[in-house]
C-alpha cells in the first residue's frame, strides 16, 4: 500500500488550506483564490522557471513552521518559497506587504512611458491592474525615462521596449516552446533590453504566445497594432481544427469582422492553451472558425463596458406602420459617416492602418 | 359661505369717481408704464454682434484640440467614446508615418473622428475622459440644420484652426477656454 502522502497545513489571511508538499505559497494562495492571491507580473504557473524578478507577489511570513515558528525576517516572493507545514503567511493582513507593494509597483513604473492611450494593451494589461489595486497615486520620479533603438522583430510581433518591465516570460516562452530561442535580453542595468542579435525576425510556429505572456504592452500584435481598443471589441470562445495545436481561441470580434485572435486566459490572465502562429495571424475570418459562445468577461474588466448582455434585436416595424410603402427619408449611417466604411475592413489590413488606407476609395 | 382661505377679497362695486370717468387719466396712466420702460434696459442683445456671456460651466460644440505647434493631441484611445453615455463618439486609429510628424502629435492618432450630434447630449464627459486634452466642449452651440446629415460630425468639422496658420480663428476657437486654462495652472 503507498505511503499517505502528507499534506503541509498552511494558513495564508487567517484561511487555513492543505497543499501538498513543494506548493509554492503563491500557489497555495490561488487555490484559495479570491484577494488573498498575491499579484504576480513575472511568475507564470505553465513556464518552468518563471518567477522571482517581478517582486510584486511579496508577502511576510509570521511563522516559519510548525517545527520552527521563528517568523521571516524579510518579506518573501510568494512565487519562489515553498510552504512549510504550519507555515503562518500573512498577505493582504500586513502593512508591510502593502507598503512594499506599493514601492514595487513604484519602482517598476519608474521606466514606464505611460502610453497607455496608445498602447494596444491598454484594458487588459496587469500593470495598469496593478497599479490600480497596489500603486499610489503619483511618482516621485523626476528624471528622463530610459529609450531604446527600436527593434524590429518582423510583421507578426511588434516590440514597445520603453513599456517592458522585464519580466522574462517571453524568454521562458520561447525556451520551453520553441526549438530555437533568437530573442533574450542583451546589456544589463538600465540599458537590459528584449532583442534578438542581430535584427532577426521572430518567425517561430508558436513565437505568438509571447504576446499573450506579456503582462504589459512591450509585445503586442502586429495585425491588430492600432485597429481597435479592447473594450469595444467582443471576445467569444471560439474553435477550429488545428494540425498543429489545440485550436482553441478567444476571438475580438467587432460585428463580424474578426479583429484579433488570442488564447483564451483563465482568472490570472495565464494561457489555457498555447495557439500557434497559423490560428493567430492568419485566420482573421468568422468563416474559420466555430464559435461556441460568448467569453466570460469579469464584471470589474473594462471590457466588459457596452456589452449587453441578453438583448434581442428590436424588430423593425417600420414596414408594418407603413403598410409595405418605402419611407421617403431614410438616413442610412454609412452615407453619412466616415467611420466603419463597409468598403474598408481594417481587420483585413496586414500591419496598422495608416494614412492612405483611408484615403482611398 | 365660508371663504376657503382668508385671502379672498370682495369684488368692489362702488361707482366710479368722477376722475376715472373721465378715462383719459386712465390712458396716461398706462402710456406712463410705457415710458417708464423706454428707458429702462433693454433685455434683448444684438445677437450676432454681441453674444450673452455663457455660464463658466456651459458645454456648447465640441472642438478637437491641438497643440501649441498645430499638431492634433487626439490618440484615439477611445476613452471618449467609451464614456459617452449616448454612444456618440467613433473613431478608428492609425498610425503616423514618417514624415507626418507636424501633424499628429503622437505615433497613433485618429485618422477618423466623428460625434453624431443627434444622439450627443453635451453632458461633457467625453472632456472629463480625455487624457491628452484633445476634446473639450467649446462656448458655442450646434447649429441648426434642415437634415439629420448635416449633424454628423467628422475631423473637419471638429479640429480648431491651426494655430500657427490661422492664429485669429484659432483664438477665436479657443474661446475663454485659454484664460480659464491660464487660471487653473
Amino acid at each position: 500500500m503507498a505511503e499517505e502522502k502528507k499534506l503541509f497545513k498552511v494558513t495564508i489571511d487567517n484561511i487555513t488550506i492543505d497543499v501538498e508538499p513543494g506548493t509554492s505559497i503563491l500557489n497555495a494562495a490561488r487555490m484559495i483564490g479570491g484577494d488573498v492571491a498575491p499579484p504576480a507580473m513575472c511568475y507564470y504557473s505553465k513556464l518552468k522557471g518563471s518567477g522571482g524578478k517581478c517582486r510584486t507577489c511579496l508577502v511576510e511570513v509570521a511563522a516559519g513552521s510548525t517545527a520552527d515558528p521563528r517568523p521571516m525576517p524579510k518579506l518573501v516572493a510568494s512565487c519562489r518559497t515553498n510552504v512549510m507545514d504550519g507555515m503562518v503567511v500573512k498577505n493582504i493582513t500586513s502593512e508591510r506587504v502593502i507598503d512594499a507593494r506599493a514601492g514595487v509597483v513604484e519602482f517598476l513604473l519608474l521606466n514606464h512611458p505611460l502610453d497607455c492611450p496608445i498602447c494596444d494593451q491598454a484594458g487588459e494589461c496587469h500593470l495598469q491592474d496593478l497599479g490600480y489595486d497596489h500603486g499610489k497615486e503619483g511618482t516621485r520620479y523626476e528624471f528622463g525615462r530610459r529609450t531604446f533603438h527600436k527593434h524590429d522583430l518582423g510583421p507578426y510581433i511588434q516590440l514597445h521596449m520603453t513599456r517592458c518591465i522585464l519580466c522574462y516570460r517571453c524568454v521562458f516562452t520561447a525556451d520551453q516552446l520553441t526549438n530555437k530561442r533568437v530573442h533574450g535580453v542583451l546589456d544589463r542595468g538600465d540599458h537590459a533590453e528584449i532583442a534578438t542579435y542581430i535584427e532577426k525576425s521572430l518567425d517561430n510556429d508558436f513565437i505568438g504566445n509571447v504576446i499573450d505572456v506579456c503582462p504589459v504592452g512591450a509585445l503586442t500584435d502586429k495585425t491588430f497594432r492600432f485597429k481597435n481598443r479592447v473594450w469595444f471589441l467582443k471576445p467569444v470562445d471560439a474553435h477550429r481544427d488545428c494540425p498543429k495545436c489545440s485550436g482553441k481561441v478567444t476571438l475580438w470580434n467587432r460585428g463580424d469582422e474578426v479583429y484579433r485572435v488570442t488564447a483564451r486566459k483563465d482568472q490570472w490572465g495565464e494561457v489555457e492553451d498555447w495557439i500557434c502562429n497559423e490560428c493567430r495571424f492568419d485566420k482573421k475570418l468568422t468563416s474559420d472558425w466555430v464559435i461556441e459562445g460568448p467569453t466570460k468577461v469579469s464584471r470589474q474588466s473594462v471590457i466588459s463596458q457596452g456589452h449587453y448582455v441578453g438583448v434581442k434585436r428590436p424588430k423593425e416595424t417600420l414596414g408594418e406602420v407603413l403598410e409595405g410603402r418605402k419611407p421617403r427619408l431614410l438616413m442610412d449611417i454609412h452615407d453619412v459617416s466616415e467611420v466603419n466604411k463597409p468598403n474598408i475592413e481594417l481587420s483585413k489590413i496586414a500591419g496598422p492602418a495608416h494614412s492612405d488606407d483611408f484615403s482611398k476609395k | 359661505m365660508q371663504a376657503l382661505t382668508s385671502r379672498a377679497k370682495p369684488v368692489e362695486r362702488k361707482p366710479m369717481t368722477f376722475v376715472e370717468r373721465l378715462y383719459l387719466w386712465n390712458i396716461f396712466k398706462g402710456m406712463m408704464i410705457t415710458l417708464k420702460h423706454v428707458f429702462m434696459k433693454k433685455p434683448t442683445i444684438n445677437y450676432p454682434k454681441e453674444t450673452r456671456p455663457f455660464s463658466p460651466v456651459f458645454r456648447g460644440l465640441h472642438v478637437l484640440n491641438r497643440d501649441e505647434e498645430g499638431r492634433e493631441r487626439c490618440t484615439a484611445c477611445g476613452l471618449c467614446a467609451v464614456a459617452c453615455p449616448a454612444e456618440a463618439i467613433t473613431m478608428e486609429a492609425a498610425e503616423r508615418k514618417n514624415g507626418e510628424e507636424h501633424l499628429y502629435r503622437e505615433e497613433k492618432y485618429a485618422a477618423r473622428y466623428e460625434i453624431n450630434m443627434l444622439r450627443c447630449i453635451f453632458c461633457g464627459l467625453c472632456e472629463e475622459a480625455c487624457p491628452k486634452d484633445a476634446v473639450y466642449l467649446s462656448e458655442t452651440f450646434a447649429p441648426a440644420n434642415y437634415q439629420r446629415k448635416g449633424f454628423i460630425y467628422g475631423k473637419p468639422d471638429l479640429l480648431i484652426p491651426h494655430p500657427k496658420e490661422n492664429p485669429e480663428e484659432y483664438k477665436q476657437a479657443l474661446g475663454n477656454r485659454a484664460n480659464k486654462q491660464q487660471q487653473a495652472n
